[in-house]
């Protein structure tokens, strides 16, 4: 089973949200890299883009498939992890650690009441399948 | 998921190993187990295993076999050993592709030839419509399974559990017959990944234990995913991708399997027009700088003008960057041409190769 960490919040397009203080740091969820398989392939933006809620913000790419990237919250991008261009894997050995995608400072904390918790999560990716 | 997808004989064998199963040419296929790359890898490296019984083997057999095949394939089949295989096409009155066959020379007039599953019901009623009285045509697919052995290390690995280590010194292209894990084999010295081994045409109710003896003595189980990705790195077409009915052996390079000297074939006319006037355009390798994957129907640009379109690309764990087969232009169909590909909304830069050369370093 995909591991659905209880401290994230989550979207309906697969993305997981880690919010400290004004910083939301953003990934795809474990469900979302076993869907894909091998990620060989990301497209980021670059710091100070300015992203709307539900936004795209770029691709990822497997050996399968290339899926868009869509933000859970609105703001600024203030990091991107183009460190991981070339090991792309670690999104699918790490997803929630060391392949996080991007950190975008919130503008308007009141965006996070429409994301799901790990339980309601859990239970949509069980009844909506892919990324 | 649709209950009427066709099963192999190795299917529960896939589902005990956790593969993901897809839908490939109406079979239930494993596309991959643990992952697409670590399989690469595996055959690249050591050794893989792949279930390939879907693929259709049927026999030609009868006093007009051997006129048969020479009137429906384009390469010659007079010309093999009765221990012998050899790639070749069906071809079209057009002297298009309708499908890449393999074929085994059983005796003076008895084949088995080998084709792709997504064909099989076309290729078999193409060669029966051809048929007359003298030959018959029989499907083994559903009583036999088929098992690719392929790696560096696949051979000795086969030698071993056979019991024979008479299997070494086979050539490539040739095939024996024997037992392996208790089961009556055939085994061939072909393969579609561009490494060497083994592929086993063995019982169908044989299937499960030869498999199990193959993973317990080291073969990685490899899906549908990374078979793909290891004939493009090879340069090897795919029917659908770089040949269908409507493409030329001509302009796929493939000519190294047709004998215009044999005598008269379905489509030989056409083929040997296009080959004297030429191709308008050719089957060329691409290898990119980047990992973004050219993918089939993609364009191909040098500068503002469209040369050509891929027909199969895939991140090549090998090279480390993504790689490609695409149809050229033939006036700019060279080693070294420096050309872009249109990937969604970026211009992805690639050099050409040659297909067979993706792989090597110049």
């Amino acid at each position: 089973m995909a591991s659905v960490p209880s401290d994230l919040k989550y979207s309906r397009s697969h993305e997981w949200v880690r919010v400290e203080g004004d910083v939301a740091t953003i990934g795809i969820t474990d469900h979302a890299q076993a869907e894909l398989g091998d990620i060989v392939y990301l497209d980021l933006p670059e710091v100070g883009r300015i992203l709307q809620q539900d936004a795209q913000f770029g691709e990822v790419e497997s050996v399968k498939a290339v899926s868009e990237l869509f933000s859970p919250v609105g703001g600024e991008v203030v990091e991107s992890n183009t460190g991981i261009a070339d090991t792309t894997e670690v999104v699918n050995q790490d997803p929630f650690g060391g392949g996080w995608l991007i950190k975008v400072r919130i503008a308007d904390t009141a965006e996070l009441a429409s994301l799901l918790d790990a339980a309601d999560y859990e239970k949509f990716a069980n009844e909506h399948g892919g990324h | 998921m649709s209950s009427e997808l066709l099963k192999t004989p190795l299917y529960d064998a896939h589902v005990a190993l956790n593969a993901r199963m897809v839908d490939f040419a109406g079979w239930s296929m494993p596309v991959m187990y643990a992952g697409i790359l670590d399989e690469v890898r595996a055959v690249r490296t050591g050794i893989g295993l792949f279930d390939i019984s879907h693929m259709g083997r049927i026999r030609v057999i009868g006093e007009e076999a051997t006129s048969l095949l020479q009137a429906v394939t384009s390469n010659d089949v007079s010309s093999l050993a009765y221990t012998q295989a050899q790639y070749s096409l069906l071809t079209n009155p057009d002297g298009g592709i309708i499908d890449d066959i393999i074929v085994y020379r059983q005796a003076e007039n008895a084949y088995m030839v080998v084709i792709n599953a997504s064909n099989t019901d076309k290729d078999i009623s193409w060669i029966r419509s051809k048929a007359g009285a003298g030959v018959e045509i029989f499907d083994d697919s559903a009583a036999t399974a088929m098992i690719a052995v392929q790696g560096p290390e696949a051979p000795a690995i086969t030698a071993q559990l056979a019991s024979n280590p008479e299997l070494l010194n086979m050539d490539r292209f040739h095939y024996a017959t024997g037992t392996i894990a208790g089961a009556e084999a055939t085994f061939c010295r072909t393969g579609y990944t561009g490494e060497d081994g083994f592929e086993l045409i063995v019982p169908a109710e044989s299937a499960t234990a030869v498999w199990n003896a193959l993973v317990a003595a080291g073969g990685v189980p490899c899906g549908l995913g990374s078979r793909d990705a290891l004939r493009i790195e090879a340069g090897y077409p795919l029917y659908g991708h770089e040949i269908d009915d409507t493409t030329s052996p001509v302009e796929a390079l493939l000519m190294w399997a047709v004998s215009l000297e044999k005598g008269e074939f379905t489509g030989r006319d056409h083929i040997a027009t296009l080959k004297a006037n030429g191709a308008k355009r050719k089957l060329m390798g691409l290898v990119s700088s980047e990992r973004i994957q050219p993918r089939q129907g993609y364009t191909v640009f040098i500068g503002s003008e469209e040369v050509g379109i891929i027909t199969s690309g895939v991140f090549s764990p090998t090279l480390g960057t993504s790689i490609a087969m695409a149809y050229i232009d033939s006036r700019y169909a060279k080693t070294g041409t420096a050309v872009e590909v249109s990937v969604r909304d970026k211009r992805i830069p690639a050099v050409l190769k040659q297909k067979k050369n993706l792989l090597q370093n110049s």
